[in-house]
């Protein structure tokens, strides 16, 4: 049975309420509250949450008389996203009592809209992982499981808008961690084209595929979010000067006649509840007027390998700057003579988890002299390969789909201990990063267990527009988005 | 043959400024050399005619107009420091005697 907390609607169902005044800014954070405080316990969605902060914000904003596209409407923020004045540590010791002086570019946006900014979403450590348990403050769980991860890395925020902790969340996408815990989670989360969101104030993980995209409980209220945060920004100059199309007036668009790809894919390790689902997913948007047609994926079978070279590497580097001076976490060194060298190998170590030290160390081995040809520049080469591929398969279709993962939700523990298989859980949603094209994960089915299944829809690059119409009229016409994990 | 033995992790952690001995280093070396021996399998794709992709985007030599804009306060930036006496943050000897 749906709760009946504001928490539990959507941000397009809120919006004509908070701007008639029917409801508060105030009332939709007390709600948002008492959800937390009854289910957060247990879930561990967002690392802490300031019950005062958000108050004063709603206070404020009622107060202010502004009005925006957002009025009112909480958000959640992924930890990774800069917020002035509060706490950010991308679930890592190493960024431990950080507080950036700005706000990143998405979230500055969100609040000109009236946005109710509510940090702080638990994540894997730097965004390293699919399952949130590499999390230096502890696993999030599953709502509609407590003995399964949420997925990852944006685990916290797709199980606070599945569990109703949260109205729409943002999370960040590198290899597929926005879209893998919409899957597990049952609800829809969208990676943008590369340079369709401002990655400035996103603390960085891999350069050249990090997107910041919205986790939302409907098509309609991802469409809504997009449209805020997407654009062109000076302060990030791999953002890409291009128009923001209307996301909402694409959504009410006829999907009659558009051509759905279906590419033959690897099947390793795919449970065939997922495959039927999609199968299933397919044939429902044939009936709704759609062409199916089959088409090739070359070398989407090495996007794995690909991805742990070219993300590794680049986090290597961009890890570099964790280095006990500037900000975040210093071990107290010993002093004397070699007393630098000693502090940053003391903070590094001390402040880094096991998935981050090992991404680093493989990273720098991809990039180091007598390795770098064989692997880094190997693994950017196929790249273009795997950019190739999508071209020619988007030259032929409008929308390709495919399963956003290859299992429902596993076991919390299941996987922690053999990073390689955990690895192999991204195989259908890397390949989305590597070519820097669009990609959402919407609901389209339940396993026998009742866990939520997830159908991937990828477009060509800018084509968000053509993406959510698909997913939307796929929604519309199917019930699996409004089943919910329950008030418990 | 090993792709990672304990001596080459060795090397690379400290080019990447992490201490890495005893068990840890034998666990992680057995686990970067399963990781690598898996990646290994790129070596089959030809891509003698290739160039490589650092970047999907065709974006290059973007450029801003050159006008100073104001900085972050000293003050705000230096109190991230973990150790600082504005305007200067604090960091152990550098020069060695």
């Amino acid at each position: 049975m749906a709760s009946e907390s504001l928490a539990s609607k959507t941000a397009h169902e809120l919006h004509p309420l908070l701007e008639a005044g029917k409801v508060s800014p105030r009332q939709v954070v007390d709600d948002l509250l008492a959800r937390i405080a009854q289910r957060n316990p247990s879930l561990h969605a967002y690392l802490d949450v300031d019950a005062d902060r958000l108050r004063q914000q709603a206070d404020a904003l009622e107060r202010s008389g502004r009005k925006g596209k957002l009025y009112g409407i909480p958000v959640t923020i992924k930890d990774n996203m800069c917020i002035t004045g509060e706490h950010v540590t991308c679930a890592s010791r190493i960024l431990e009592g950080f507080r950036p002086p700005y706000d990143a570019t998405a979230v500055d946006r969100l609040k000109r809209e009236g946005a109710i900014i509510v940090p702080r979403a638990n994540m894997d450590e730097f965004a390293f992982g699919s399952s949130t348990e590499n999390s230096a403050f502890g696993a999030t769980k599953n709502p509609w499981d407590e003995a399964r991860v949420p997925g990852g890395s944006s685990g916290g925020s797709a199980a606070a808008v599945a569990g109703d902790l949260a109205v729409a969340a943002l999370g960040s996408d590198t290899g597929g961690s926005i879209r893998q815990p919409a899957s597990f989670c049952g609800v829809v989360g969208l990676k943008p084209t590369y340079g369709r969101v401002s990655r400035y104030g996103l603390i960085a993980f891999a350069s050249s595929l990090d997107q910041i995209g919205p986790i939302t409980k409907d098509v309609q209220d991802a469409a809504l979010i997009l449209s805020v945060i997407a654009g062109h920004d000076p302060r990030d100059s791999t953002s890409a000067p291009v128009g923001v199309p209307d996301y909402a007036a694409a959504l009410k668009q006829p999907v009659k006649g558009l051509r759905i790809g279906v590419p033959a894919l690897p099947t390793v390790g795919l449970d065939p509840q997922v495959k039927q689902a999609v199968e299933e997913a397919a044939k429902a948007l044939e009936r709704l007027g759609c062409r199916l047609v089959p088409v090739q994926l070359p070398h989407i079978d090495r996007s794995v390998e690909t991805y742990y070279i070219v993300a590794t590497a680049e986090a290597s580097s961009n890890l570099a700057r964790y280095d006990g001076v500037q900000y975040g976490f210093r071990a107290a060194g010993r002093g004397g003579e070699g007393a630098l060298l000693d502090m940053y190998l003391s903070t590094r170590t001390e402040g880094f988890g096991a998935e981050a030290k090992r991404r680093i160390l493989l990273g720098t081995y991809v990039l180091s002299q007598g390795y770098y040809d064989a692997y880094y520049l190997k693994g950017m080469k196929v790249r273009t390969l795997i950019k190739q591929g999508f071209d020619q398969a988007l030259a032929q279709c409008d929308v390709v789909v495919m399963p956003t993962a290859p299992t429902p939700a596993f076991k919390l523990g299941e996987k922690s201990s053999d990073p390689l298989e955990m690895y192999l859980s991204d195989i259908y949603t890397i390949s989305a990063n590597l070519a820097g094209i669009p990609a959402v994960s919407i609901p389209c089915g339940f396993s026998a267990d009742g866990l939520p299944i997830g159908l991937q829809l990828l477009a060509g690059p800018f084509k968000e527009d053509v993406l959510l119409r698909a997913a939307h009229a796929y929604e519309q016409a199917t019930e699996w988005h409004k089943r919910t994990p329950g008030a418990r | 043959m090993s792709n990672a033995t304990p001596d080459i992790v060795k090397h690379v952690a400290l080019l990447a400024r992490l201490r890495l001995e005893g068990e840890a280093l034998a666990k992680t070396a057995a686990q970067l050399d399963e990781i690598l021996e898996y990646v290994k399998k790129l070596q089959a794709v030809p891509t003698d005619q290739v160039e490589p992709t650092s970047h999907v985007l065709p974006l290059s030599n973007v450029l801003r107009k050159d006008q100073p804009q104001p900085p972050l306060p000293n003050e705000a930036v230096m109190r991230l420091a973990p150790a600082s006496q504005p305007p200067f943050v604090n960091v152990p000897k550098v020069l060695e005697t």
